[in-house]
């Protein structure tokens, strides 16, 4: 547990520039989307405290969004909005709106009738009735509806890292993509503090002697603005073009770091979610992309790779890992996961990527047009002699792959299937494998080997050239270390790559990583 | 002084109020009685316009009201709520200085008739700087009494003021209403569900129904000449009270024994029937000596003697 903390510690230490910047820029965006929640939400709660009728569409429409799950809503804006701060400060403030409103609304509509009828009654007027008597009666009411968005939006901010819009997600994000506990908690920590934090200065505002509340009131606006404005202090330095990389590309050694050691790139980069980056890349919000070769949307989106010619990226090839207890458990499951071996080729996976990503083709029926096709197709049986559970990552060549296996287990054998599809990043995967939750999913050779063993540099460069001894090595490793079997590969490599649209990349003349360097370094 | 016309308010289909007329001299209280529903606090409402009328007019020392800005209009006008209606994010101080800070005093001023008042009210100064809360049912009522009064507006409104009290509270407060100079100089409308309330308080009562005056008059008039049975079956149930009450001594001198005073302490003749009988039962005396202030006489009576007084006067009035 000691070490544990330790360890916490130094990477914290270690990343501390990156720390300070992801936390206030998670800071800076909490509050840029609280203070525009607060400035639309206080004035449409009183607006429908008044016209009693609006009061159902307007908390009708709130409670929509609300329920709304965030990373749908992050995609919403993206054609709207672009990536980066604007989508994410408005889905943020679209979330912060609901409880602002209704406890303004609620507030200002418990206001005892008595009070306001004496108040009308002295004389006041519209507006004194509401700043002298309504709104004072019902801060604390209102006050609690802040301190809930602000906490709702501490939490969701951490996503908004999805859209390259910074934040302590990066950390969160990246920390599950690279199996790097330190790294997850490195970023949910400081979330977690900044959150009760937050609430904990609010209850002390909202505590004050009611006197007080005048000059907190006024003082509030300033202090927003303020924490608002650290978001803006990052994002100061800047190169012709603009990268958009994935949390996990951003930590690996073949990945940022490898480009920025071995090929000594400089780029302005962004952290943005795999899910929207290629189309980021596409609408020319990003020029260069993190992306992985099999991917079908390199097709749709008419991107091209760069080519890798100092050989950083290692080898990425796709293959079953399976619990050794299991394959005891599941006598024919290892020649059925076989079966597969060597039939998937990188422009096969890429077409069939193509068909779900593209076409919008459901993975099952990609995995049946696929095996009919290579006359592997057999109907299932719909046997009960025990249940295999596949896992898989969240995207689409994974859930083709589980479909797949699926279907030949089905069909080649009297065991049924479970699928635990959409498991997050390799860690979850992994994790869920170890502890028994899952019999196999499918694995790539170079996450195998630089997320889950984690050897030293030294041994990463003897492997990574060369694509049989990676393999070899993580099989032999997987064994030893997890009981965990590596079988026959499926045939396609989907290794990191560097990507750029086709026409910039011509027009530019860009056809390697040492091109693009070059392109930068030219003032 | 104030004059209301021909006055209706319809909530949709159902007449609040129907077309009611009726006058206010300055300096009176009129009391605007009758049950839940019957449309009388809808027309006090109307009188300082939080309630806007469907028709008619109100004019108030012989300008209209609603040609006035109705804010400027409540500010002339004291209105006291039933459930006090006091701020309670407001201290006992700035809540009796609303209406002087909208009206925009100076402080010393302010400061000057809000202790001017309490004092008057029988309350503390230390009370200044508590919040509503911190006082009782009494206290809070007062407050919203001297909330009202503070900008000694020459009209005041009252709706159910003393609703909310126990009873023991409420004949406190109701004896230093009626002490209290500052009332004596405000025409005063109230309106009250109570009918003891109203005989005690009132120097006219408009008996409401249904949105209409079933008959307007001095408490006198209504118990010993209901317009119609409406108003007798009304005030039926507490009659005997309420004509011990209202009867004052003068009204039955002429059927007091002529006979020389005894000892003891005497009354005034303008006092009423009910205390001549308090006085027998708290002080145990044999005889009361009431004294006429206009003839200087003194008449002396027993309890037997002063009953049948009570009864030779109300058989003259049913002879009338």
């Amino acid at each position: 547990m000691n070490e544990q903390q330790q360890t916490l510690w130094d990477f914290m230490q270690q990343q501390s520039d990156k720390l300070a910047t992801q936390t206030l820029q998670h800071i800076g965006l909490t509050f840029v989307s609280l203070f525009i929640a607060v400035l639309i939400g206080l004035p449409l709660g009183i607006l429908i405290s008044r016209r009693q009728k609006l009061s159902g569409p307007v908390l009708g429409v709130a409670g929509i969004l609300q329920t709304i799950p965030s990373i749908a809503l992050l995609g919403f804006m993206i054609p709207v909005l672009g990536i980066g701060a604007k989508p994410a400060i408005a889905a943020l403030l679209l979330y912060a709106l609901l409880p602002i409103i209704r406890n303004t609304y609620t507030g200002i509509t418990g206001v005892d009738a008595a009070v306001k009828e004496a108040a009308v009654a002295m004389g006041m007027s519209k507006w004194q009735v509401l700043f002298k008597v309504e709104l004072p009666l019902a801060m604390p009411v209102i006050f609690a509806g802040i301190r809930t968005a602000t906490v709702i939006t501490v939490g969701v901010a951490t996503l908004a890292s999805y859209i390259a819009a910074g934040g302590l997600g990066e950390f969160i994000f990246g920390g599950i993509s690279l199996n790097n506990t330190n790294m997850i908690l490195a970023g949910a920590i400081p979330a977690a503090l900044l959150a009760i934090l937050f609430d904990f200065l609010l209850s002390r505002l909202q505590k004050l002697n009611l006197k007080k509340v005048k000059t907190a009131a006024t003082a509030m606006p300033f202090v927003l603005i303020l924490l608002s404005s650290f978001y803006l202090l990052p994002s100061a330095y800047g190169s012709k073009l603009k990268a958009g990389f994935t949390p996990e590309f951003m930590g690996r050694q073949d990945g940022n770091l490898g480009l920025q050691s071995k090929y000594g790139l400089n780029i302005r980069t962004v952290v943005i979610s795999d899910a929207v980056m290629y189309k980021a890349a596409y609408e020319k919000q990003l020029d260069v992309i993190s992306g992985y070769s099999t991917d079908g949307r390199l097709k749709a989106y008419d991107l091209v790779v760069l080519d890798d010619d100092k050989k950083i990226f290692p080898p990425y090839y796709a293959a079953p890992i399976v619990r050794e207890n299991s394959l005891k458990k599941f006598a024919l499951l290892e020649k059925i996961l076989n079966l597969l071996a060597e039939k998937i080729n990188d422009s096969t996976m890429t077409a069939l990527n193509y068909k779900t990503d593209y076409l919008h083709q459901s993975p099952e029926r990609v995995a049946k047009d696929f095996l009919v096709a290579n006359k592997l197709w057999k109907p299932a049986r719909n046997g009960n002699n025990g249940i295999v559970r596949i896992g898989s990552k969240i995207f689409g060549e994974q859930y083709i792959l589980a479909s797949i296996y699926s279907m030949l287990i089905k069909g080649y054998s009297d065991y049924d299937v479970v699928t635990k599809t959409g498991l997050g990043g390799t860690k979850i995967c992994f994790d869920a494998l170890t502890n028994d939750q899952i019999d196999f999913y499918p694995e790539y050779t170079g996450t195998g080997l630089l997320a889950i063993l984690q050897p030293s540099p030294k041994t990463i460069d003897s492997l990574t050239h060369s694509k049989e001894a990676t393999y070899n090595y993580v099989q032999k490793e997987f064994e030893k270390k997890y009981n965990i079997k590596w079988l026959k590969p499926v045939g396609f490599n989907n290794a990191y790559a560097l990507m750029m649209r086709k026409k910039q990349a011509k027009d530019l003349n860009i056809k390697t990583i040492s091109n693009l360097k070059r392109y930068l370094e030219i003032k | 002084m104030i004059k209301v016309e021909k006055l209706s308010k319809h909530f949709g289909k159902i007449k609040a109020v129907n077309g009611i007329s009726f006058e206010v001299k300055e300096h009176e209280n009129l009391i605007l009685l009758g049950t839940s529903g019957c449309g009388k606090t809808t027309t006090l409402k109307m009188i300082n316009r939080l309630i806007e009328p469907s028709g008619g007019d109100i004019f108030i020392g012989g300008k209209n009201i609603f040609e006035q800005q109705p804010e400027v209009l409540r500010r002339g006008i004291g209105y006291v709520l039933q459930n006090n209606g006091l701020f309670p994010h407001y201290t006992v101080a700035q809540n009796i200085a609303v209406v002087p800070q909208l009206l925009k005093w100076d402080k010393k001023r302010t400061e000057k008739r809000v202790s001017e008042l309490l004092e008057k009210l029988h309350l503390s100064t230390d009370y200044l700087n508590a919040y509503p809360n911190e006082l009782s049912g009494g206290q809070q009522q007062r407050i919203g009494l001297a909330r009202a009064l503070v900008a000694d507006p020459p009209v005041l409104l009252m709706d159910e003021p003393f609703g909310a009290l126990d009873n023991v509270t409420r004949s406190k407060i109701h004896a230093e209403f009626k002490a209290l100079d500052e009332l004596k100089r405000k025409t005063i409308i109230m309106v009250t569900h109570d009918v003891q309330e109203a005989f005690e308080l009132g120097d006219r009562i408009c008996l409401m129904d249904k949105g209409k005056i079933v008959q307007e008059g001095t408490p006198t008039e209504l118990l010993f000449n209901p317009e119609n049975r409406f108003v007798k079956s009304f005030l039926q149930e507490q009659r005997l009270q309420l004509e011990f009450k209202t009867i004052r001594m003068y009204d039955i001198w002429k059927w007091l024994p002529t006979q020389p005073p005894k000892g003891g302490a005497g009354l005034a003749a303008d006092t009423s029937f009910w205390s001549g009988l308090e006085y027998f039962k708290f002080e145990a005396a044999e005889t009361i000596n009431i004294s006429h202030k206009e003839s200087h006489e003194i008449r002396s009576a027993s309890f037997e003697q002063l009953m049948s007084a009570f009864y030779q006067y109300k058989k003259q009035l049913a002879h009338e």
